[in-house]
């Protein structure tokens, strides 16, 4: 699959910048995190590092271009086997971008109407959201590796040093258990921390912290003190890091009373639920996807935009079966649903969003509707999300069922580093699909 | 070949009475007047009243398990006296001493230990923090708060008490590097009473002292003997105001001893004699300044058997209370899970109140 390389913003002000150097080329390999390209504005000069990994197949913008706007598609990266034969009108004006068709799903159960969009990706709505809220609320603070010079090891806190400065964008040491307790605490005393971690594996460190402490004091000290905080973070399998830093942790957060979960797919989502989470008295699990971040979706223009914690939200209509998905594999359930319409099937796909409290009202309706459902999630699926969104569907559904319930799940395996293995062990639209066409 | 000393460090045990409460030299001036110590005196009575009211009631199945600080007392005291109003305390729990001179009251904490969530609503200090069971949890907790503190730029200073067992912990280690870091406004006082449950000092840790963990850290570590409360609340008083002046964190390690079992579920017979016990005895803290006061002409036996008589008058009142308290209704079990009671769980909780209904 293709993936777009946009031109980063440096600050949430800047608009436009000049591409000044290119420093791969077409047909390099690109690894994730490798510096690829620098931008200046006016005011500095920033290294572009590749999100995700693969082979320089286009490059859009010419070294030496002024006046590049913020967003613009700047070269494509491509999965291997794809034609990485330099594109005969590679622009050499920033007007001349060749635009690279990306999967925008129709949102046929469509949100409040917000309004005119644009298109952002997810790094940048995750950004934005931040920013919002930062200027919105004094007490707001994020928190971190990585999070204040480096502008985040995703980038998704770029720019946010820069308008808030280091009381508020703030770095830590690498001190998992440490920084999340201390934020644990600042909240208690009133302050509405943002924790990231560089990625939720990492939460393993902090796990006491989130659930004994964050999860349990408001109820444990009769009310008295609460925790109004947002954990953040990549969750998930990224692409090629190890069985140790490619775990889901849906269904551990999930488990848990007291916590709110949180799994965004479009930037929408991401953008919408997570200025949701920092308003909401307590603790919230957010749960990102470090694939996502470079993808792009509309988001309304609208500086209110929110989105409501707790309410999952139908993507693509049908009459058939009930695909419900969460985070990346939205998308891979998008997927599935378009090769299905093309046996005659027609799929609902339903993006859960929230995963604690669960809109399993949305997920009855559809499944009323459909008489099949079939879950799809990157997790392992001993007690997974499927599991349970199987289970709440056959107690209160079960007679409307025309087959039994289906799940699509990552192997129950530790993510094996072997790019071949790899691949095998998560979820594919082809799963999705054959697990479909079984209950027929 | 080349070496050289780039840095050297001492820790310093502190102590102004001696264990027959013996002046070793001049007081600090908040004790000059032998009568302004009376407050702290009547507050080691009270703890140790409240500590013996708790452990009978547990005794007669009518409170929980129950950690008590005898021997202890001077700790809590020292350290809770040595805070302004709106500094802020994040207690272990065995830090009822603390508490109690906070302003919490006597029957919240039999409420606690009774297993009502209500004894942490408490209407004194609302700032403090809810006892924490999880040992050295709370470190990283009491940093943030102190972090919050400095972010408001509030001169304010935070207290937190642990126990020796907990400074084997990461958690600690974590709170007290980023403590250092950032120079949080930060007290973390150990209340070294020489056991982890079963496990004595010397098993817990090859460091010669719990205050050097302090060093590695970058902030100071000293000693103060911990059943001496003129010595905790001056040690204690002078770390907050450097905390408060912007001058970072500190750590001390009050030397005590475990006069009772961990708590009302240990018997300590097992793993240690009474000989060691007894040898401890001698030097604890509520006869020690008791000493110091009446060889000061600052109280006497009278004085002793009103208060004793007020302190046990107090915990009998506090007993009746908290034994007269209505149980939780059933919905108490969903309230302060969530800020407000997410939809999903609204007929969970309508069905365990109609249990409730049932039963009435």
């Amino acid at each position: 699959m293709a993936t777009q390389i946009l031109m980063p913003a440096l600050s949430p002000t800047m608009t436009e910048g000049k591409l000044a150097r290119w420093l791969k080329q077409v047909g390099d390999e690109v690894r994730a995190g490798e510096v690829i390209a620098e931008i200046e504005t006016d005011k500095a000069t920033m290294e572009v590092e590749a999100v995700d990994e693969g082979r320089l197949a286009r490059i859009l913008v010419a070294e030496g271009t002024e006046g590049v706007a913020v967003n613009t598609p700047i070269a494509v990266l491509g999965a291997e086997g794809e034609d990485f034969s330099p594109a005969p009108q590679a622009a050499s004006r920033a007007g001349a971008v060749t635009p690279v068709a990306v999967a925008a799903p129709a949102h046929v159960a469509a949100d409040l109407d917000w309004g005119p969009t644009r298109p952002t990706t997810v790094r940048e709505a995750l950004r934005d959201a931040m920013a919002a809220e930062l200027r919105a609320d004094d007490r707001v603070f994020l928190l971190g590796e990585e999070v204040a010079q480096y502008q985040g090891a995703y980038k998704v806190s770029q720019g946010l040093l820069d308008e808030f400065g280091p009381r508020r964008i703030i770095d830590t040491p690498i001190t998992e258990q440490g920084f999340a307790g201390l934020a644990v605490g600042a909240a208690m005393n009133g302050l509405r921390p943002i924790v990231e971690f560089m990625t939720f594996n990492f939460s393993m460190q902090a796990i006491d912290q989130i659930i004994n402490s964050a999860a349990k004091t408001l109820y444990m000290s009769g009310g008295q003190m609460g925790c109004p905080i947002v954990f953040r973070g990549p969750n998930g399998a990224a692409s090629r890091v190890g069985a140790q830093h490619s775990q889901c942790y849906a269904s551990w957060y999930a488990h848990c009373p007291g916590l709110k979960v949180v799994a965004p797919w479009s930037a929408a989502d991401a953008k919408g639920l997570l200025r949701a989470a920092i308003r909401d008295p307590n603790p919230v699990i957010f749960l990102e996807n470090e694939i996502l971040y470079g993808q792009v979706s509309e988001v309304p223009t609208d500086p209110d935009f929110l989105l409501p914690i707790g309410r999952a939200k139908v993507e693509r209509a049908g009459t058939d079966v009930t695909l419900v998905a969460l985070s990346i594999m939205v998308g891979v359930a998008l997927k599935a649903a378009e090769a299905l319409a093309e046996q005659g099937i027609s799929a609902e796909v339903i993006n859960l969003r929230t995963l604690r409290p669960l809109d399993i009202g949305t997920v009855v309706a559809s499944v009323k509707k459909t008489g099949r459902i079939v879950t799809v999630e990157e997790g392992w699926p001993f007690a997974g999300i499927g599991a349970e969104v199987n289970m709440q569907v056959i107690e209160r559904c079960f007679d409307w069922l025309d087959a039994p319930p289906a799940r699509v799940h990552g192997l129950d395996v530790p993510l094996p580093y072997a790019a071949n293995l790899e691949k095998l062990a998560l979820p594919q639209p082809d799963w999705v699909v054959a697990a479909v066409t079984k209950l027929f | 070949m080349s070496t050289s000393r780039v840095a050297e460090f001492d820790v310093v045990l502190t102590r102004y009475l001696d264990i027959d409460g013996a002046p070793l030299g001049p007081l600090p001036a908040f004790a000059a007047d032998a009568a302004d110590l009376v407050p702290l005196y009547r507050a080691l009575i009270r703890t140790r009243t409240f500590d013996a009211k708790a452990v009978a009631l547990q005794r007669t199945g009518r409170l929980g398990t129950f950690a008590s600080s005898l021997g202890q007392e001077a700790v809590g005291v020292g350290a809770a006296s040595a805070m302004a109003a709106d500094d802020v305390l994040v207690p272990s729990f065995r830090d009822q001493a603390a508490q109690l001179w906070r302003g919490v009251t006597p029957v919240e904490l039999l409420l606690y230990w009774g297993g009502d969530e209500r004894g942490s609503d408490f209407a004194g200090p609302r700032g403090d923090f809810p006892i924490s069971v999880p040992v050295a949890s709370h470190v990283p907790h009491a940093a943030g708060v102190a972090l919050a503190l400095k972010l408001r730029n509030e001169a304010r200073a935070v207290l937190c008490i642990i126990g020796d067992g907990a400074t084997s912990k990461g958690d600690f280690y974590e709170a007290l590097n980023i403590a250092g870091a950032w120079q949080l406004p930060l007290v973390v006082l150990v209340n070294n009473n020489q056991w982890a449950i079963s496990v004595r000092r010397e098993a817990q840790s090859a460091a010669q002292t719990l205050a050097q963990k302090a060093i590695a850290a970058g902030v100071p570590g000293e000693q103060v003997d911990g059943n001496d409360v003129i010595t905790v609340h001056d040690t204690v008083a002078n770390a907050i105001a450097r905390a408060r002046a912007g001058e970072g964190t500190s750590l001390i390690e009050a030397l005590t001893y475990r006069l009772s079992d961990h708590t009302t579920a240990d018997d300590a017979r097992r793993y240690r004699g009474d000989a060691e016990v007894s040898l401890h005895w001698h030097g604890e803290p509520v006869a020690r300044l008791r000493q110091y006061l009446v060889g000061q002409g600052a109280w006497s036996r009278d004085d002793e058997e009103h208060a004793l008589a007020d302190a046990a008058d107090e915990m009998e009142r506090a007993t009746e209370a908290y034994l007269a308290m209505a149980p939780q209704p059933v919905s108490a079990m969903f309230d302060h899970l969530f800020a407000t009671l997410p939809v999903s769980l609204r007929s969970e909780r309508d069905e365990a109140m109609g249990g409730e209904a049932g039963h009435a």
